[in-house]
């Protein structure tokens, strides 16, 4: 398992790497100069060519390239906004935990009430509970997340006046303002989340190891939770992976909607005024952040399905594991 | 009742589908005594498996229902008991082997954990306690000790037929319902698991109900043996009678299907026709489209009753109407 | 006997004349979900291509008596601050999404089929550094990869299209190559191999046609997601921007005017809800007629 971890974190910086010179490499191809963005229209020539020298802008893309790459990952430096002349590092550590609340809140959400949905829906399937979870889940699927977001402004904040409709600071109590952010960020998920859930329950409900259990005169709920359930929730977590991190990205425009200032909206307004630092570092930390629980959601699935387990464990360990249950028994 | 430790008394067993309804056992009898094996043999969907799990109560309940019939074990109803109650007959009087070893068992758990989970289940076992007794029933199916963590993919079928076995076996259950245990594996191994389970019955004196379509695997185990088409019984009495004796045109029609060696004929003269429509069976012999000997009119048309043709051999064919009683 | 045997043989041709084919054109018409979302998606697809007959209005005529108007007889769905009737801007608005949905879907389809099939069928190190160069796409959010690629080429809808479809392309060439996988162990290309077809003629005569009606279904459930990514992506401001009616960017200039007038914000996203959810249902019908056993 160890080794399954280690191989998963290498691959995971690898993954980084390329990510890095994607970013860069589409980054490099925008039309429009930053130099230009910086320093206004009423610039003169010389001034932009002095700003791009002084920017690096002029060397070529592979040296470009090979600053940015170290810089980032060799002394952990995103560089300094072109605008703002902050470094992008220092925007991070009061954004950061913003985004990273949101996105875990949601997905804490998305699982936690998602998961256990399903499988009520599939346990009562064709009851009424169970068409109506299945609507519901369909409606919320097909509300583009924005879309959402404002219905819930219009609602809770104009007409009832409950919940702030933007910020992140203000005349109510701070947690209110994460209330709408984190719906607007999780219901489709979840939605999405428990249909899964539940035709994964369906095709192992039937399955003949269920019927195994049920043989060995298990209790019905020891069938569901011990037999059943570890089984339908293989697929889902796999599904799960992906899941979370659509719903990465869909944090930025959930961000933009309720002016929620975390990396998201940084991004934006990096992408508004061509601030390549800003960008980058903020599309680096998103992927960082969604590889990252792609990688958990990953360990979780492995840890749970022994045959995919298996394929990483290390030879050696299986046999000491086998002479030792050999000790075992001579002593019993 | 010592006698009959099993009656099974006109079981109907329906499924619903999309709006209809089908009649998977119709009307089934059958007795089994202590340590008797009785064999049920027939085509694929003749409703054996339907049979046994409705002894075990364990028919996926919404789309199956049993309309109507008892079912005695040891004098008591299992059909009436509470679902509590029936959770201690499960796994502990009467325990079920299933066809397919692939699936039967959970790919989740270790082989050890899921014998060990119905041992601790029915008896007031520790949890090492459990342990060895389920090692102890490993080496008694001829599994190594050392495969107690080891997760059924990393068996063979005929292993994990062992397994499943195993479990069955390990709280020593009164009554075995053998689901064609060795359709699904080779014909070596079959012949081995064969073995096992028979010197496993004699051991603890059990009862069993061994569902086939294997005439070479009745013969070898089964002490009685019902021949069931359609959700019906058609013939049914001793091995010895029905082997020496086959009366019913689909009972004939099976051992006609079997190549015999000593025989010069160069064909096999197989049952023509499929097996009938289960939403839409045939009226009065369910046999009759398919049967050689059918009249297609009055006599065959009618409902066929159980005729006893012999001692302790009954046969459902009206060509047997006059000279049975 | 000879009767049963005719019996037999005359019910055989019945059974055989039931083609899967059609086992799922009577599931799916049955399916009152997929029907329903059939008809809702015809009705808005034709009042989207006839728009210039159906829409009361020019989408972009300004009527400066009636901003920020409320539905009413004359504007059935009110009309914007500029004074635009939005029930027209709807309809127009809605040929651009619907073109990006379908055109997104296409694309991804077609890339997926051919690389996913190649892939799977060749296997060996192609297959393994197509997989490696898709994980490494994916680990980029798909949403944050179409912001950026949009946000380098600026709007217009073919610049919206490689966006969103570049987003999705690694998820369908692993699609396919899962399922083209699958096909490559089944025994009828044994078959063909041992008939002596080629290579070519294997993955495009035998794999291909055998992938392509699951991807259809797996197409058709992305539609309203790359629909509902569009207009995410209009709504912050990048993919395709005003004055070009369309349904998120319509939504975004709505923004200012929640307070007041929620309505302009309120229809043009119905409009995406009821495009997606009818899309959806379709898909769903469509999954569960190719599928049953995930039905009940």
């Amino acid at each position: 398992m160890w080794r399954y971890i280690a191989n998963r974190l290498l691959w995971l910086i690898v993954i980084m790497l390329c990510v890095a010179v994607i970013i860069f490499t589409i980054l490099w191809f925008v039309p429009g100069d930053p130099a230009q963005i910086i320093l206004g229209t009423g610039a003169t020539n010389e001034d932009i060519q002095r700003l791009r020298e002084q920017l690096g802008l002029n060397e070529p893309y592979l040296v470009q390239l090979t600053t940015f790459l170290s810089d980032t990952f060799l002394h952990l430096d995103f560089g300094e906004s072109y605008v703002y002349g902050v470094p992008v590092i220092q925007e991070f550590a009061t954004r950061l935990p913003r985004t990273l609340g949101l996105g875990l809140i949601s997905m804490a959400l998305n699982i936690i009430i998602g998961i256990p949905l399903g499988v009520n829906a599939a346990i009562h399937r064709n009851t009424i509970w169970d068409q109506g979870v299945l609507v519901l889940a369909m409606v919320f699927i097909s509300v583009p997340q924005f879309y959402l977001g404002l219905l819930m402004v219009v609602l809770f904040s104009v007409q009832l006046g409950w919940l702030p409709p933007f910020g992140i600071s203000g005349d109510y109590p701070a947690w209110t303002y994460w209330v709408m952010p984190v719906l607007a960020n999780s219901l489709s998920g979840l939605a999405m989340n428990a249909r899964q859930t539940r035709s994964a329950v369906l095709e192992t409900i039937r399955a003949d190891f269920v019927t195994t259990a049920r043989a060995k005169g298990l209790p019905e709920n020891t069938v569901i939770y011990k037999h059943m359930l570890p089984n339908a929730l293989i697929p889902v977590i796999n599904a799960l992976g992906m899941q979370l991190s659509m719903m990465v990205g869909g944090s930025v425009v959930i961000e933009n909607v309720f002016s929620f200032p975390g990396i998201g909206q940084y991004l934006l307004t990096g992408v508004n005024s061509r601030d390549y630092p800003v960008i980058r570092g903020s599309v680096m930390i998103l992927a960082l952040f969604s590889a990252v629980v792609t990688l958990l959601v990953d360990l979780v699935y492995a840890f749970l399905d022994p045959r995919i387990k298996a394929q990483y464990v290390n030879y050696a360990a299986k046999k000491g594991g086998h002479k030792e249950k050999k000790g075992g028994k001579k002593n019993g | 009742m010592s006698e009959n430790f099993l009656t099974i008394h006109d079981l109907v067993v329906e499924y619903s589908s999309g709006g209809q309804i089908v009649q998977a056992v119709n009307g089934v009898d059958l007795k089994l005594a202590k340590g008797q094996t009785l064999g049920l043999v027939g085509e694929t969907g003749a409703g054996k498996t339907t049979i046994a799990k409705a002894i075990l109560r364990i028919l996926p309940m919404p789309p199956a229902r049993v309309k109507q019939g008892e079912i005695y074990l040891d004098g008591e109803d299992l059909l009436k008991l509470p679902e509590k109650e029936m959770l201690k007959v499960r796994g502990n009087k009467i325990a079920m082997i299933f066809q397919d070893p692939m699936t039967a068992l959970n790919p989740t758990m270790t082989v050890g954990d899921q014998i060990s989970e119905v041992v601790l289940q029915h008896n007031d076992f520790t949890k090492s306690q459990a342990r060895d007794r389920t090692i102890e029933m490993l080496e008694m199916v001829g599994i190594a000790s050392v495969r107690y963590m080891d997760y059924p993919h990393q068996f063979s079928g005929g292993m994990k037929q062992r397994v499943v076995i195993a479990m069955a076996l390990a709280c020593e259950p009164e009554l075995i319902l053998a689901d064609e245990p060795t359709t699904a594996l080779d014909v070596t191994i079959q012949a081995q698991v064969l073995d096992m389970m028979k010197d496993l019955r004699v051991k603890l004196n059990t009862s069993m109900i061994l569902i086939t379509h294997d005439l070479g695997v009745v013969a070898e185990t089964c002490d009685d043996v019902a021949v069931i088409y359609a959700g019906e019984i058609v013939e049914y009495g001793t091995k010895e009678r029905i082997f020496r004796n086959p009366m019913h045109p689909y009972t004939l029609g099976l051992f006609g299907s079997l190549p015999k060696l000593d025989d010069d004929s160069k064909r096999l003269s197989p049952i023509h026709g499929l097996p009938p429509d289960p939403t839409n069976l045939p009226a009065g012999c369910k046999f009759g489209p398919r049967c050689p000997d059918c009249d297609g009119g009055t006599k065959c048309g009618a409902d066929q009753p159980m005729i006893e043709v012999e001692p302790g051999h009954f046969v459902r064919c009206c060509k047997f109407a006059k000279g049975g009683v | 006997m000879a009767n049963a045997a005719t019996k037999a043989v005359t019910s055989a041709p019945k059974r055989k004349k039931d083609t899967q084919l059609r086992q799922i054109m009577r599931r799916f018409v049955k399916s009152r979900t997929a029907m329903i979302g059939l008809v809702a998606l015809v009705i808005i697809i034709l009042a989207c291509v006839f728009a210039p007959f159906i829409a009361p209005y020019d989408p972009n005529y300004m009527d400066y008596s009636a901003m920020n108007a409320t539905p009413s007889l004359a504007h059935i769905m009110g009309c914007d601050n500029l004074g635009r009737d939005i029930f027209s801007r709807v309809l127009y608005g809605g040929r651009l999404s619907l073109a990006l949905g379908f055109t997104v879907a296409i694309v991804g389809m077609v890339f997926g089929v051919f690389f996913g099939s190649l892939v799977g069928y060749l296997g060996g190190q192609v297959d393994n550094i197509t997989m490696r160069i898709c994980d490494v796409w994916m680990a980029i959010p798909g949403t944050l990869l179409s912001i950026i690629i949009s946000s380098a080429l600026g709007d217009g809808f073919w610049y919206t299209v490689l966006a969103l479809s570049v987003s999705g392309l690694p998820g369908s060439v692993r699609g396919t190559r899962a399922m083209a996988l699958k096909e490559r162990e089944m025994e009828y290309l044994e078959a063909a191999k041992a008939m002596n077809c080629s290579k070519m003629k294997i993955i495009y005569k035998h794999m291909m046609p055998n992938t392509i009606a699951p991807t259809i279904v797996g197409t058709t459930g992305q539609i309203g997601g790359t629909m509902m990514t569009a207009a995410g992506l209009s709504y912050i401001g990048l993919g395709i921007q005003p004055p070009t009616a369309e349904w998120g960017a319509m939504c975004s200039s709505a923004r200012s005017y929640l307070t007041s007038y929620p309505h302009e914000m309120l229809m043009p996203g119905l409009a995406i809800l009821l495009t997606v959810l009818s899309i959806n249902m379709l898909g769903d019908g469509l999954r569960d007629a190719m599928d049953p056993r995930l039905k009940d």
